[in-house]
């Protein structure tokens, strides 16, 4: 069972690395898109905005 | 070729081409400095576990319903591509050093000089630090691979690319005998951030429901907003790095 823990462990460091807010955001920008999408509205443009977001916030801890 | 398939092509080449760099100047430093067999032993076995970590996932991939796949493959894709663009804007901004492959190579040649030689039978070290250096560098690209061809249907293109870029690097490599220091590895990186968030903006508005305005044509403005975006949070990270220094002198 170790060698499991170890290894999604090892899957999360890679994936994620050392910013999991950054993950998370882009998981509730897809529901968003998501929940938008499914009420007939257009939703393409909550992605990029998010992401602009995501990234300058996550610069902005990096560069403290 | 469509526009998806030219940016799977170049984005699975810039980050092949950049990942082969860092793994041939480790494989440089153990050879030169250990004696190639056991190097070339470890290339190789980590080539071939690369080979079936793309051909166990690859199929379990391609077999996931369409949208599914998209949201998956977008949302990891923006993860690991913020990951790419977060340090390349880091180092574009002068917060976090520049990779030097020629430094690299020294700190590898001082560490296989300083460790445990061997009488001629098998080199465990010389084996271990090429077999790692392939995997984990290549890893990186697997992941790009997988994720891009899956979605586009065509993991050959995709592995076509990744054994074209390792073809070259390995080319130039035998040529100069010397780390690839002149290859523009950050702006490379730069450049992979940049594909690998815009595509997973792309994939995944497009798993998640929604549909692009233009459908494709999107990418053509994506790209080039991902990029100046990215552009102008460097220049903001380096004039904020400036102006405390400027209020301290004034």
């Amino acid at each position: 069972m170790s060698w499991l823990i170890r290894a999604a462990h090892a899957v999360w460091e890679f994936v994620v690395g050392d910013d999991p807010l950054t993950a998370l955001g882009v998981v509730v920008a897809l529901g968003a898109t998501a929940l938008i999408a499914s009420a007939g509205a257009p939703a393409w443009w909550v992605m990029p905005l998010a992401v602009l977001a995501l990234l300058a916030f996550s610069l902005r801890r990096a560069a403290r | 070729m469509s526009g998806q398939e030219l940016g799977l092509a170049i984005s699975v080449f810039l980050a092949c081409t950049v990942e082969a760099v860092e793994a041939l100047t480790i494989v440089l430093a153990v050879g030169v400095t250990r004696g190639w067999r056991w190097a070339l032993f470890g290339v190789a076995a980590g080539a071939v576990a690369l080979a079936v970590i793309v051909a166990a996932l690859g199929p379990a991939l391609t077999a996931l319903p369409l949208n599914v796949l998209r949201v998956v493959v977008g949302a990891l894709l923006l993860v690991f591509g913020l990951q790419w663009l977060r340090k390349a804007v880091l180092r574009a901004a002068g917060l976090k050093a520049l990779h030097d492959e020629t430094k690299a190579f020294a700190a590898e040649t001082e560490a296989a000089r300083a460790a445990a030689g061997v009488g001629g039978g098998f080199d465990g070290y010389a084996f271990t630090i090429a077999f790692k250096g392939v995997l984990l560098e290549g890893l990186e690209v697997a992941f790009i691979v997988l994720t891009f061809g899956a979605n586009q249907h065509d993991i050959g293109l995709a592995a076509l690319a990744a054994v074209v870029a390792v073809a070259v690097v390995t080319a130039a490599g035998f040529a100069v005998r010397a780390p690839l220091a002149r290859v523009p590895e950050n702006a490379m990186k730069f450049g992979v951030g940049v594909m690998l968030t815009s595509f997973g903006i792309f994939w995944g508005t497009e798993g998640a429901g929604a549909s692009w305005p233009g459908g494709d044509a999107a990418l053509l403005v994506i790209v080039p907003g991902v990029l100046v975006a990215s552009l102008g949070l460097a220049q903001w990270l380096r004039s904020r790095a400036i102006a405390p220094a400027v209020g301290r002198v004034t």
